[in-house]
């Protein structure tokens, strides 16, 4: 390992980081560094081989593999230094110590951090599913990377958990590979991913989805035999006596949800959101440590791998202005989740720049008029005809608008 | 035919530490195991605590056992390579009913000679362990109470053994022993018939059907489930000793400690069951928990559990640990009435066994080169940088890490595949290493375990399994 000092260094080769590299290194970066722990770059857009990528982005629509190859030919002609199978152990404010099976044990200094680790799956545990623990158990996104980049069946006859995007396109993708998949079960009373992926995976390919419904038990000693599905109170989320139907079976996949990947932002001192379990950030993308960033999924979970990258090119950017010492800090805005909106990003805002606000609904609503407050004054409204917890929704705010308020409120109020 | 001196059947803590006891001696020795990996069924999914016997009833053989035992455990997990850690006990009381038993619960641990029990004030116990609900008026604090990886215990103990000559028939099934002229001759196999001279019953939970071969089964057992919730390491309300509760008439109820490798554990409960093989989580249990242990710990976070689990007791009627030789049956000795003090007992049970045999007369002399010394694999997550760095520099492999969770590196999982007795499905590698074990519960790690697994054996991924056969992983190629 040189004595080189990086300009910025980036944890996670995937959607995120790859973006954060782009804009750091179009906002002057010298030296940039990836770190990346698995075989190669581009983190699950190499698994998730169905189109829907790239829209926003390129304005023609992709596959993951191949909006990853944009990126990371991007990233690789601007010269971007990178390492795969590498671990990153331990992020410091100007570092991090990462091994892998090459250099062993390293340590990197770099002026700027950028946070990119993505995010992992609620698993069958957190979610307390009862009943057996036999095999044919995955989380949807495992079962899409044997099934994608490894080539191997995870199951014949599949009942799906959770209505997560994963969850509907791992539906999707086991029918065309041949399996039957006999319902996808939503505990909520909606589905939790994207309106075109329930037309897409579910509707054109004649799969169940059960709406307030959950798996009550395993069955099977060895391999799934079965799961039992009961209906739930919409209210309580209880299963309802009477209601349960056994779904013979010998597969169970889950999504039921993501998580961002935050041990390494805990362990080095990073406040983390209480709501969006991620690092708390500015419209820079900038955490509560000045020289540390954090953009996509180990934020907030996207549901749109365009706008991990536009959100990642943006922390890029700032993180490179951060290095070259163009980013000075000032006193901060907060920004306050009210009527219907379950989190706002970012929960801070510099109010001498503008902002986009990212935020989500609590819950879906029909008719609804989103509004803006600085402190107690309405900066700005807008009407929808529906708004949905799966589907994010953004504002913009302007200096001048905010100059002088104490908070920025969201509210999601009815027509 | 296959000859051998004696056969233990099972391959659980008592079988394991059996194997090995007896591996000292200048015997043939083949443990039949009918699961395809070792650690047994009530072994491997228990509370993994190491006990004192401080509760035991006075003057029962199993008094005796488990109070002896607990002090071997320091020696024994520094030979075998294991971790171990004597985080001491806390019964708090919280109700004045509750205060009002310590003082018998003192008596008893002191008539099973379980002397450094000591009384504290309801002050000092929250001093000790501030997560408890504040209304606690005092508490026993019993300090040798301890806890150890059970699944390790089970592997250090049988590797040690069979590195010392003792044989394994690993997915082994015994079917039937036949009994010549009043002793036992032959052990009956999936695998084939072995001719002996001694049969050991350490079936645990099946040991009533093992006697029933012989005709010796004047009791009877039925599993008793036990369902745990492992909260994850990063919980915000944490203990620092093993919790229990004050047991009542019915049952000795549901504790909360910290595991050996630092996540929270919550449970059990305790049912009667009838069939042996459901070891299926509920509903029902997992709440009734939450609603015993809020009790003694009002903020525990089981929104932070990770994993969900049961074991089943292995319920001797009539109760009681019983070891039996007999006058009408040479050669056969049976174990019964091994429960949750087992682990603990275990070694100590060996011990009482093979003491046993040889004054009945079994011709026993000790080996010359017993190397009870055994080396685990290195655990990769407790290493400082130096020694990763070093290691790595050694063996590549240790520098790719598969388990993100929980720090495990290709390194490990090939030494623990390749090892003696070596790990041959994802849950082998996973009770070795914990790879799998953490937070993401093998989510990212487990597709690249089977193939590491696959790899290592020279199988096809789709013949890789997560334990016995059936339970295949995979269910062929993609299309």
């Amino acid at each position: 390992m040189s004595n080189k000092i990086y300009d910025v260094i980036i944890v996670g080769g995937g959607p995120a980081g790859l973006a954060a590299a782009v804009g750091a290194k179009k906002a002057g970066a010298k030296d940039v560094l990836i770190v990346e722990r698995d075989i190669s770059l581009g983190g699950i857009l190499e698994q998730c081989i169905h189109p829907g990528f790239g829209l926003k982005t390129f304005g023609e629509e992709l596959t993951g593999p191949e909006y990853a190859r944009r990126y990371i030919k991007e990233v690789l002609d601007l010269g971007v230094e990178y390492k795969l199978e590498t671990m990153v152990l331990e992020v410091g404010d100007h570092s991090v110590t990462g091994i892998n099976s090459k250099d062993g044990l390293f340590i990197a200094e770099g002026k700027s951090i950028v946070l990119c680790m993505g995010c992992r799956e609620r698993t069958r545990g957190a979610i307390m599913t009862p009943g057996t623990r036999p095999a044919g158990v995955y989380t949807a996104g495992a079962a899409q990377r044997l099934v994608n980049r490894q080539n191997m069946m995870v199951g014949k006859k599949v009942v799906i958990l959770g209505s997560g995007d994963i969850g509907m396109i791992m539906a999707r993708r086991m029918t065309l590979e041949g399996a039957k998949v006999l319902a996808v079960a939503e505990l909520m009373d909606y589905t939790a991913g994207l309106t075109r992926n329930r037309v897409q995976c579910l509707e054109d390919f004649d799969i169940p989805l059960l709406l307030s419904h959950t798996v009550v038990e395993i069955k099977g000693n060895k391999r799934v035999e079965g799961v039992v599905i009961a209906e739930v109170d919409p209210a309580t989320k209880k299963p309802i006596e009477g209601t349960e139907k056994l779904y013979e079976c010998d597969t169970l996949l889950l999504s039921c949800g993501l998580i961002p990947e935050n041990e390494l932002s805990k362990a080095s001192g990073i406040k983390l959101n209480r709501i969006t379990s991620g690092p708390e950030v500015n419209q820079f993308m900038q955490t509560n440590k000045p020289s540390v960033f954090a953009s996509g999924n180990v934020v907030h979970v996207n549901d749109l791998a365009d706008n991990v990258s536009e959100e990642s090119e943006r922390a890029g950017k700032y993180a490179a202005l951060y290095a070259a010492g163009k980013l000075t800090a000032g006193a901060e805005i907060p920004t306050v989740p009210g009527t219907n909106v379950r989190y706002i990003c970012p929960q801070r805002v510099c109010p001498t720049e503008p902002a986009t606000l990212f935020f989500r609904a609590a819950a879906p609503q029909k008719n609804v008029t989103v509004k803006v407050l600085a402190g107690e004054k309405e900066i700005f409204s807008k009407k929808l005809i529906k708004i949905n917890p799966g589907e994010m929704e953004k504002v913009e705010v302007k200096p001048e608008q905010i100059a002088g308020a104490t908070q920025i409120t969201i509210n999601v109020i009815a027509n | 035919m296959k000859k051998t001196d004696i056969v233990i059947i099972g391959a659980g803590a008592v079988g394991s530490a059996l194997a090995r006891e007896l591996a000292k001696y200048k015997l043939d020795v083949t443990v039949v195991e009918k699961n395809e990996d070792l650690g047994g069924d009530s072994s491997k999914s228990n509370s993994a605590i190491i006990h004192t016997g401080y509760d035991a009833k006075p003057g029962t053989l199993e008094s005796q056992l488990v109070v002896a035992a607990n002090p071997m455990y320091d020696k024994l997990t520094k030979d075998l390579d294991i971790p171990f850690s004597r985080i001491g006990a806390l019964l708090p009381a919280f109700t004045e009913e509750q205060f009002e038993q310590l003082p018998a619960l003192k008596h008893k641990a002191m008539m099973n000679r379980v002397y450094d029990i000591e009384y504290l004030t309801g002050e000092q116990t929250l001093k000790m362990e501030p997560n408890l609900n504040p209304e606690v008026k005092g508490s026993l604090y019993i300090p040798r109470e301890s806890i150890i990886d059970p699944f390790l215990l089970c592997i250090a103990l049988a590797e040690n053994a069979a590195d010392n000559g003792v044989h394994f028939m690993l997915g082994t099934k015994c079917t039937g022993i036949k009994v010549e002229e009043g002793a036992v001759t032959t052990v009956q196999t999936t695998a084939g018939d072995i001719q002996t001279k001694y049969v050991i019953n350490a079936a645990g939970l099946y040991c009533d059907e093992i006697a029933g071969y012989v005709g010796k089964a004047d009791y009877y057992v039925t599993p008793r489930k036990g369902q745990f919730y492992i909260l994850d390491k990063n919980t915000s309300c944490k203990v620092g000793m093993i919790i229990l509760p004050i047991p009542t008439k019915i049952t000795k109820g549901k504790l909360m400690c910290p595991t050996i490798h630092g996540n929270m554990l919550v449970g059990p409960t305790a049912e009667d069951m009838l069939d042996k093989q459901d070891k299926s989580t509920n509903a029902a249990g997992l709440e009734s928990i939450a609603t015993d242990v809020r009790k003694m710990i009002p903020n525990v976070n089981l929104r932070d559990t990770i994993t969900q689990y049961s074991g089943l007791r292995a319920q001797r009627n009539p109760e009681g640990l019983n070891i039996d030789v007999y006058d009408d049956l040479k050669g056969y000795v049976n174990i019964s009435g091994v429960r949750s003090t087992g682990l603990t007992g275990s070694v100590a049970i060996a011990k009482y066994v093979v003491d046993l045999m040889i004054e009945g007369g079994m011709k026993a002399e000790f080996k010359t080169n017993f190397n009870p010394i055994r080396k685990g694999t290195p655990i990769f997550a407790e290493l400082s940088n130096e020694e990763r760095a070093a290691l790595i520099a050694k063996d590549p492999r240790y520098g790719n890490i598969i388990c993100r969770c929980e720090t495990v590196t290709e390194g490990q999982i090939c030494d623990a595949i390749h090892r003696t007795l070596g790990a041959r499905s994802v849950d082998g590698v996973k009770r070795r290493l914990r790879a799998g074990m953490g937070r993401c519960q093998g989510g990212f790690c487990g597709p690249r375990v089977i193939e590491i697994l696959a790899r290592e054996l020279g199988i096809a991924p789709e013949e890789v399994r997560k334990n016995d056969p059936g339970s295949e992983m995979l269910t062929g190629k993609a299309r």
